[in-house]
């Protein structure tokens, strides 16, 4: 079966019958961390996978802007503290 | 696997609460746990206006639309912080939300643009003030976010962030024992002085996979790519460390989180200490107004730097 995974984007072949739990172990991807996708349909983990089907195995983290745990303010440019939130306001 | 609930074919598996759902009844366990983080949390009420913070992202977008499922009166607001295509792709999903859902519940969308103020992108911003993009970023958000809700007369400050990230954001103050931040980390933060707007997280009973699930099952189209600038972050680090025990143990990251929240819920301070607290430190910035420790605030100094730098 062709399967789509990203970060970075690549289409990989993996050969069926497979469960879905399976197939993220044998990609070595943590279920929590993923969503598998078979056409539209989103699937479970003890869904049977076969050659025909067209996948994509969703990564779903998603975050990087913590400034809290990041860096301490530079010399150059002394941060306010506290801040009005020290949570960035989007994810 | 069939759902918990009706019994039809499931297509969601959710460890942590021992069950499973079809799409109808998963939409309903979302919105549930949505109500029941606003109602005891008390973030907001039916007749406040709403402001969301959208990224283009699953949870802001996914966030956004479960308010107005809700029949909360909530609209958006995006920063464009100018990061190439990337800030080109996540502005055209979050146009596409508001023009084909949010506007047909009444709700309007708020842009700004971090290139038209500046002069400069995020990136070149972080580079002139020596600084990490994402912590440029947080400062750049959190203040025109604050602006835009307290300029528009909004109650409350709605943010897209969910269980995973607070779990994450939790474990790494605690890894470097940054014991100032614990008290903020709660979902439900008060407009304690003149020039705050209240702040709320309505996803924090939820994990990024069933936000990312939900939004898959809605249809709603978010941007799918990381952001560049978040590249081997340690919040990343976090959550992977975090997903890894999730996946051995179900219910960590909410027995983490949840758990932290029950217990500062019995030495947190009350609204009116932390309102008592901000207001021994903060006082208008001689620039903008906004609260601050310092006599100019972080952003003003930031922009300030950027105008001198940057050529117009």
């Amino acid at each position: 079966m062709q399967v789509q995974l990203s970060h970075p984007a690549r289409t990989v072949e993996v050969k069926g019958p497979k469960k879905v739990k399976d197939l993220l172990r044998e990609l070595n991807l943590v279920v929590e961390a993923h969503l598998v996708i078979k056409g539209d349909d989103l699937v479970t983990e003890d869904e049977m996978l076969y050659d025909v089907d067209q996948i994509e195995v969703r990564p779903v983290i998603s975050g990087g802007n913590q400034a809290e745990v990041e860096a301490r303010p530079s010399k150059n440019l002394r941060l306010t503290h506290p801040q009005p939130e020290p949570k960035p306001a989007f994810t | 696997m069939n759902c918990t609930k009706c019994k039809t074919k499931a297509v969601i598996g959710l460890p942590r609460h021992n069950a499973a759902f079809c799409k109808g009844c998963f939409n309903g366990f979302v919105h549930d746990q949505v109500a029941r983080a606003i109602k005891s949390e008390k973030m907001c009420g039916k007749e406040d206006r709403i402001l969301v913070a959208v990224s283009g992202g699953k949870d802001s977008l996914a966030l956004w639309d479960i308010l107005l499922k809700l029949g909360y009166r909530a609209d958006g607001l995006y920063v464009n912080l100018g990061i190439g295509t990337y800030s080109e792709q996540s502005h055209a999903k979050v146009t596409k939300f508001a023009e084909a859902v949010a506007a047909s519940h009444g709700a309007t969308l708020h842009l700004h643009t971090v290139e038209q103020e500046a002069g400069a992108g995020i990136k070149e911003l972080a580079q002139l003030i020596h600084r990490p993009t994402c912590s440029t970023c947080g400062t750049i958000k959190r203040y025109q976010f604050n602006r835009v809700a307290i300029e528009q007369h909004y109650d409350v400050m709605a943010t897209g962030h969910n269980l995973d990230d607070e779990a994450a954001r939790l474990l790494g103050n605690v890894l470097h024992w940054q014991e100032e931040y614990l008290d903020k980390q709660g979902p439900s933060l008060p407009a304690s002085v003149e020039g705050f707007a209240k702040k709320v997280k309505p996803l924090y009973r939820l994990s990024e996979r069933e936000l990312a699930a939900y939004a898959v099952l809605n249809r709603i189209d978010y941007i799918v790519e990381e952001c560049p600038m978040a590249k081997g972050s340690k919040m990343l680090q976090y959550k992977e460390v975090l997903n890894r025990l999730e996946t051995e143990s179900p219910g960590t990251k909410q027995m983490f989180y949840w758990g932290f929240l029950e217990k500062q819920s019995k030495k947190q301070p009350t609204a009116s200490t932390m309102t008592e607290k901000d207001l021994s430190v903060l006082h208008p910035c001689t620039s903008c107004s906004q609260p601050t420790t310092a006599v100019v605030c972080s952003y003003c100094k930031m922009m300030a730097r950027a105008k001198t730098v940057v050529p117009r």
